[in-house]
């Protein structure tokens, strides 16, 4: 069952002081600052696609847009974080962005059902499994989405499909994004920023239809324009605190934002480092954290304490006693007292 | 054994059982299947059935906090009137609580399309096996480290003990139909299940009953279900009207392709809620066939669903068994049911024989050792039959990352042996 590519990571992987697990490099200065070390990539490509099970196995390193392409030829898709479809599946899930269409078809860490990953010391560990439903054992996969590259380096994964919605448009929901959200009944995205609410309806052409008249939705050209800028964040808070921090948002100068209603997320563009330092001052204020995605170096990657940080530095000494995977990308401590021989 | 009223008793009660050096074992209603609340040794068992507030619904943000002896149907019913509801939705809703939900990362008929527990479980505050208290996951839709909360649900009580649950609730759908559709032959009805999904829908719920327990169900409690069927398939799609009418169609056209003799849509809710009836009302018709019955929880992949419950009936007829299947078709999860009457001399070893021989078809088909009852005891050591040596491990790393102590819920989920190194040897007479 091994494929020789992952035999070849996993040996890389032991093998490495310090390991620098790569994708796309799309994401690269998302979170702790990029590490130096033995880069590891994973194998690319479609191992086994049934549609008639709605599931899919691929290389860690297929990209995006490969695998869309794959699902497309049958009329289904992964709904993974569009923005640079160069991006790996691997880079993807290690980063733990999930995709705008989130308010309706869930975060990121849903979609994942098995995952294989090389271990730190050499090995090839598989977690989950191959069925859309399963409860066999710890969920191995939940952990390594978002671990940042720092429990184990991802070979191969397994994700759940979903049907292509017929219909999908965008609409202009004006000013007020709690309206378009009570009229629809699963909107996909509601995007709400300083110039107004965008709204992604998808489905049966009818509903789709039928929900942006009782919503009052005009038809728009698209999706609304991504904040841009040099230095990049997003803001996590709950999502109804989304209000206050748009707000709050407003007043900073040299700041362009974007919010995801409904979810909680908050996407930043500054044009200065103080800038996005600023724009993480209101989301602290509003209980909130931003991740540091592009730019601002002299920036912490996450400016808060990890919470639960004594068991997520066990877990970390557990899986890589030696601290050699991806050292820097998450700010976790390792426990001395709780290091354990591997 | 305790029964706290508070989160602090519960820390206290943790505090205490680590002080005297004692496991201790979580305990909501205990219907669980697998035996994961069952006192192995000598535990403090600690019952959370008196935390069984309601703290607070948030309609605007749909997201409501529980106590962990809440039980499920009551909080689908405390949030009925604001048009939404809880999505999980085990067989058991009306007597398990939340609290075990999210031990055993609970399923239920509608998880076809609205997912397990997992995906509907925001925030718990736990007590860890030190007594020690922290919160796993948030309302914030990402939280910066590890996803502790998504190692935690489904973990059995090995990890420690939720005190708090932030659960995310869903919308009711304003359209919802569902369809009865019966067939001469378990083949035929399994591939409109496999046609269903290939045609690209995934209903809310897709139910398959066989003849044997439709036969017993409608005897029960006479749900309108077809007596001389080879199985059924209850379908159900939400949504909008115009998505809706579509899938029903859909269904109806797959069904009928596929020699569907006939294709029952529910008039109204009344209808509906009757042919919902028979399903929930299946474990109680068996009563009246065998006062013991021995419920499985299998997974395989959708497209292997045909070959496996075959290999279901043959295993029964080798083992002289009456197994009866009714299960969630849609996600591949199978739950056959024997039923025997334990005062018959030598029909046990018949019946651990049987379940030895359905995981080892479930496993040969690609599939996997639980869908929604957990691996607690009952499947504990039938581990390495998925998992080699290395995965154990990692899963036993991650595991004493929580619980460096071995107190919280000990000699469940993973096999002796599971550790690099550990002894492998497991003493007699471990479990039932």
């Amino acid at each position: 069952m091994t494929d020789a590519g992952e035999a070849a990571v996993a040996a890389a992987v032991g093998a490495a002081s310090t390991v620098v697990p790569v994708g796309g490099r799309t994401q690269w200065d998302v979170g702790g600052a990029p590490p130096a070390g033995t880069e590891v990539r994973a194998p690319a490509g479609i191992v086994a696609y049934d549609p008639a099970e709605l599931t899919v196995t691929a290389g860690a390193g297929t990209s995006v847009a490969a695998l869309d392409e794959a699902l497309a030829e049958h009329g289904q898709e992964c709904p993974l974080d569009p923005r640079d479809p160069r991006a790996t599946l691997g880079g993807v899930l290690a980063v733990g962005t999930s995709g705008h269409r989130r308010l309706r078809f869930g975060p990121l860490r849903d979609r994942v059902l098995e995952v294989r990953f090389a271990t730190a010391d050499g090995r090839l560990v598989r977690g989950g499994g191959p069925t859309v439903k399963n409860v066999t054992g710890y969920d191995l996969p939940r952990l390594l989405v978002g671990s940042f590259g720092t429990l184990g380096v991802l070979t191969r994964v397994i994700l759940r499909c979903q049907p292509r919605p017929a219909c999908a448009r965008w609409y202009d929901g004006g000013g007020d994004p709690d309206a378009a959200r009570a009229a629809c009944l699963a909107p996909s995205t509601i995007a709400w920023g300083p110039d107004g609410t965008r709204v992604l309806l998808e489905g049966h052409a009818d509903d789709v239809d039928a929900q942006a008249a009782a919503a009052d939705l005009v038809p728009a050209a698209g999706p609304p324009p991504w904040p841009t800028g040099p230095h990049r964040g997003r803001i996590s808070v709950a999502p109804g605190r989304v209000g206050e921090v748009g707000a709050a948002l407003d007043a900073l100068d040299g700041v362009a934002w974007l919010a995801e209603w409904g979810v909680g997320t908050v996407h930043i563009a500054a044009a200065t480092t103080a800038g996005l330092a600023s724009a993480r001052r209101v989301a602290g204020t509003a209980d909130g954290w931003l991740l540091r995605e592009a730019g601002a170096p002299d920036l912490d990657g996450f400016g808060v304490d990890l919470p639960a940080a004594d068991v997520m530095g066990r877990v970390k000494a557990a899986f890589d006693p030696t601290g050699k995977l991806a050292p820097g990308r998450l700010p976790i401590p390792v426990p001395a007292a709780a290091r354990r021989a591997s | 054994m305790c029964f706290p009223t508070s989160p602090a008793d519960v820390a206290a009660a943790v505090a205490t059982a680590a002080r005297h050096g004692r496991p201790f074992v979580a305990r909501g209603s205990g219907t669980g299947l697998a035996g994961g609340a069952t006192p192995v040794g000598r535990p403090v068992v600690i019952v959370t059935t008196h935390l069984n507030q309601i703290l607070d619904v948030d309609p605007s943000a749909r997201v409501a906090w529980v106590e962990p002896g809440v039980l499920n149907l009551d909080l689908s019913r405390a949030v009925s009137h604001l048009g939404l509801h809880y999505a999980p939705d085990p067989s058991s809703q009306a007597a398990c609580t939340i609290g075990g939900n999210v031990a055993t990362n609970a399923g239920g008929p509608h998880c076809l399309s609205a997912g397990v527990t997992a995906a509907h479980v925001l925030a718990v505050d736990v007590v860890l096996a030190d007594g020690s208290t922290t919160r796993l996951g948030g309302l914030t839709p990402d939280q910066p480290g590890y996803d502790l909360r998504g190692c935690f649900v489904g973990s059995e009580g090995t990890m420690g003990i939720t005190t708090r649950v932030a659960v995310r609730l869903t919308r009711d759908p304003p359209v919802v139909r569902t369809l009865l559709l019966d067939f001469a032959s378990v083949e035929a009805a399994g591939a409109t299940v496999s046609g269903i999904i290939a045609a690209g829908i995934v209903p809310a719920a897709l139910e398959m009953m066989d003849a044997e327990i439709t036969r017993a169900v409608e005897d029960y409690v006479g749900a309108g279900y077809p007596r001389d069927a080879a199985a059924v398939l209850l379908v159900e799609v939400d949504g909008l009207d115009g998505g809706v009418a579509a899938q029903v169609d859909a269904v109806r056209q797959v069904g009928r392709a596929h020699g569907a003799r006939t294709v029952r849509v529910a008039a109204d809710e009344r209808e509906r809620a009757l042919l919902w009836k028979g399903r929930k009302s299946a474990f109680g018709a068996i009563a009246r066939i065998a006062p013991d019955y021995y419920l499985h929880d299998v997974v395989v992949p959708r497209t292997r669903l045909v070959d496996v419950l075959l290999d279901v009936y043959r295993i029964a007829g080798e083992q002289r068994l009456t197994m009866m299947n009714v299960f969630h078709a849609g996600d591949g999860n199978l739950h056959p049911l024997i039923v025997f009457d334990a005062r018959e001399p030598g029909v046990w070893p018949r019946v651990t024989a049987a379940g030895d021989a359905i995981l080892a078809s479930c496993v040969a088909a690609g599939g996997v050792l639980s869908g929604e009852h957990g691996i607690g005891l009952e499947k504990r050591d039938a581990m390495p039959l998925v998992f080699n040596a290395d995965d154990l491990d990692a899963q036993a790393r991650l595991r004493d990352a929580f619980d460096p102590w071995g107190r919280a819920n000990p000699d469940k989920v993973l096999p002796r042996g599971s550790r690099c190194g550990e002894l492998a040897s497991v003493p007699e007479g471990a479990w039932v």
